[in-house]
């Protein structure tokens, strides 16, 4: 059986539709205005930019033509016909590549430290002093806010060029990164267990290792990793300012229009960029359900 | 009141007290024995590391007291005179330009991709898992890398930089535009197409009011990082205030060094802050919404 809608008559009907039509007009307005102002930011970002689409219409054939130009080997011949040709410096970038990842893990390693160390100075819930806490926060606050290229120019200059500036640098910015997400997760722990350790008589170390370290050891764990996973792709980059891995390499390449080397060293960098990403992908996964038993 | 002290246990209660609880209390040594043999192998690796890096403690010092020196030099910042200041605050203004450009061509090119990425819009499992994996492979290049391949497509200057910006954009919001549509609740488009409506109904009514709020944040975020990515994509000669700070490194004037690192931490705390009062306002309408 079907039952007809009951439509109330229209005076009782109307200020509803009124009412309705004014929320529908107030959307609109707002949509129309933010739409404008997206606009003109739109318009002004353009010019800043120096975007040009006819550069980019005339030149769009550079896009396509530079990865044909990436498949082809000196020769003339498609790289895949000669992989031992595509990739004659296969150790030495394969040595390059190995260099790179042990930057990005002594680079990792090294802020983790760091940053395990400063997250309990600017927990809330572990730090009475308020002058420690904000000293230390606005330290990981500049250690995260400078780019870790730009650090990297600084050490090349000071330690000289090489691979240890470059691991120097990323360990600020993973300090600073790190401090930040750290001191989120022990903020947020139960503060049952500490306290009880506290009313022990234990000391604040005590309260750290046995109450808060437990908690916090799984969320630690596996944002390293996540940032370990970054870390490598920043390593392949920082070698364009001179500090060690696969990226000087790269740059040279790229800079002397050795194309079939360009690519060579692009499919290494992606295999393993994209591997190292689903090993510490599947092991975070395990810390997380770890994580969530206890 | 009285004040009661915990008693203290003396040697035989102890004694008693493990025997009772032996189990709780026994080391557990195999576990205990597979993590300091982790540790010992994360250990030897640092080391190996920092030694193939020819780490020397006199490295370090004469390093760590140049670094020093360095610091020393940079104080107080001085960008040299007032015309050097207006050229580097237009440099700023072309680093916002090309993060602000590149995320938004990012995204419009990155919303059709979510839409064919996602599982539950696009059934074909081949074309979701190709879609996929092409927006790994773009991903898996830096920004500094697409910028090096559009400069040479483009030339030197900005317009590369906002390229380079909108192709890594492209990938990493491409995958979360996905991830977030196939977190969508199903039951509004299920009624829509329920209702009679036609498959792009049962999106745009269905799915997009959902995504759109979580879509606009996500955006801000990736404005706020590419803000920081386009301050140093200038160092590989893409436009932006980087191009004059690796200038100014490369010829060791500290106090514009510093001068421009403070012009960067300022612009991007100000990022920081707009973007995160503007989330707040627009995932706030969302759960207002939601209610």
């Amino acid at each position: 059986m079907i039952h007809g809608i009951a439509i109330p008559p229209d005076h009782q009907l109307a200020p509803h539709l009124l009412a309705y039509r004014q929320a529908g007009a107030a959307k609109r307005r707002q949509l129309l205005l933010g739409a404008i102002a997206l606009l003109l930011a739109l318009a002004a970002s353009v010019i800043g930019a120096e975007v040009n689409p006819a550069v980019w219409w005339g030149k769009i054939g550079n896009f396509s033509s530079y990865f044909d130009r990436l498949a082809h080997l000196d020769s003339g011949a498609i790289v895949l016909s000669d992989p031992r040709a595509w990739f004659w410096g296969f150790r030495r970038w394969s040595r390059l590549l190995g260099d790179t990842i042990l930057i990005a893990y002594v680079g990792t390693a090294t802020g983790v430290a760091g940053a395990f160390i400063g997250c309990f100075l600017t927990s809330e819930n572990l730090i009475r002093s308020t002058l420690v806490r904000i000293a230390v926060r606005r330290l990981l606050e500049f250690a995260r806010s400078v780019p870790d290229i730009v650090f990297a120019m600084l050490f090349v200059i000071a330690f000289g060029l090489g691979a240890l500036p470059g691991a120097f640098a990323l360990a600020i910015h993973t300090t600073g990164a790190l401090g930040k997400l750290f001191a989120e997760i022990v903020e947020s722990i139960d503060m049952r267990p500490v306290e009880g350790i506290a009313a022990s008589g234990g000391t604040w170390f005590a309260q750290v290792r046995f109450g808060v370290l437990p908690q916090v050891i799984s969320g630690f764990a596996s944002y390293s990793l996540l940032r370990f996973e970054i870390n490598v792709r920043g390593a392949a980059v920082i070698g364009f300012v001179g500090a060690g891995g696969i990226g000087q390499e790269l740059i040279v390449a790229i800079r002397n229009f050795y194309y079939a080397d360009v690519s060579a060293i692009l499919v290494m960098l992606i295999v393993c960029v994209m591997l190292i990403d689903f090993v510490s992908e599947k092991i975070r996964h395990r810390l997380l359900s770890f994580g969530a038993e206890r | 009141m009285t004040i009661q002290t915990a008693p203290i246990l003396s040697q035989s209660d102890r004694a008693a007290l493990r025997l009772r609880h032996a189990a709780i209390l026994r080391v557990a040594w195999p576990a205990r024995a597979r993590m300091l043999a982790g540790l010992a192998i994360f250990t030897a690796l640092y080391v190996y590391g920092l030694i193939s890096f020819g780490l020397t403690p006199a490295l370090l010092i004469t390093g760590l007291w140049r670094m020093w020196d360095i610091a020393g030099l940079m104080l107080p910042p001085n960008p040299g005179s007032a015309a050097r200041a207006l050229i580097y605050l237009g440099a700023l203004g072309q680093t916002l330009a090309i993060a602000f450009f590149g995320t938004l061509l990012g995204a419009a090119l990155a919303l059709p991709m979510g839409f064919l990425a996602a599982r539950n819009i696009v059934a074909n499992r081949i074309l979701h898992v190709l879609s996929r994996r092409s927006l790994d492979v773009v991903r898996s290049i830096d920004t500094l890398i697409w910028a090096l391949i559009w400069i040479d497509v483009v030339g030197l200057g900005p317009f590369a930089g906002a390229l380079a910006i909108a192709s890594s954009d492209f990938a990493a919001l491409g995958k979360l535009f996905s991830e977030t549509i196939e977190t969508a609740d199903r039951r509004p488009s299920e009624g829509i197409l329920a209702a009679g409506g036609s498959r792009l109904h049962a999106i745009r009514f269905g799915i997009v009011p959902q995504i759109l709020p979580v879509f606009a944040s996500q955006l801000l975020f990736f404005f706020e990082s590419n803000t920081r990515s386009a301050t140093i994509i200038g160092i590989v000669g893409a436009g932006g205030i980087g191009l004059y700070l690796s200038e100014q490194i490369r010829v060791l004037e500290w106090k514009q060094v510093s001068f421009l690192i403070v012009m960067i931490l300022i612009a991007v705390a100000l990022i920081d802050r707009v973007s995160r009062s503007l989330r707040g306002v627009i995932m706030g309408g969302r759960v207002e919404r939601r209610k």
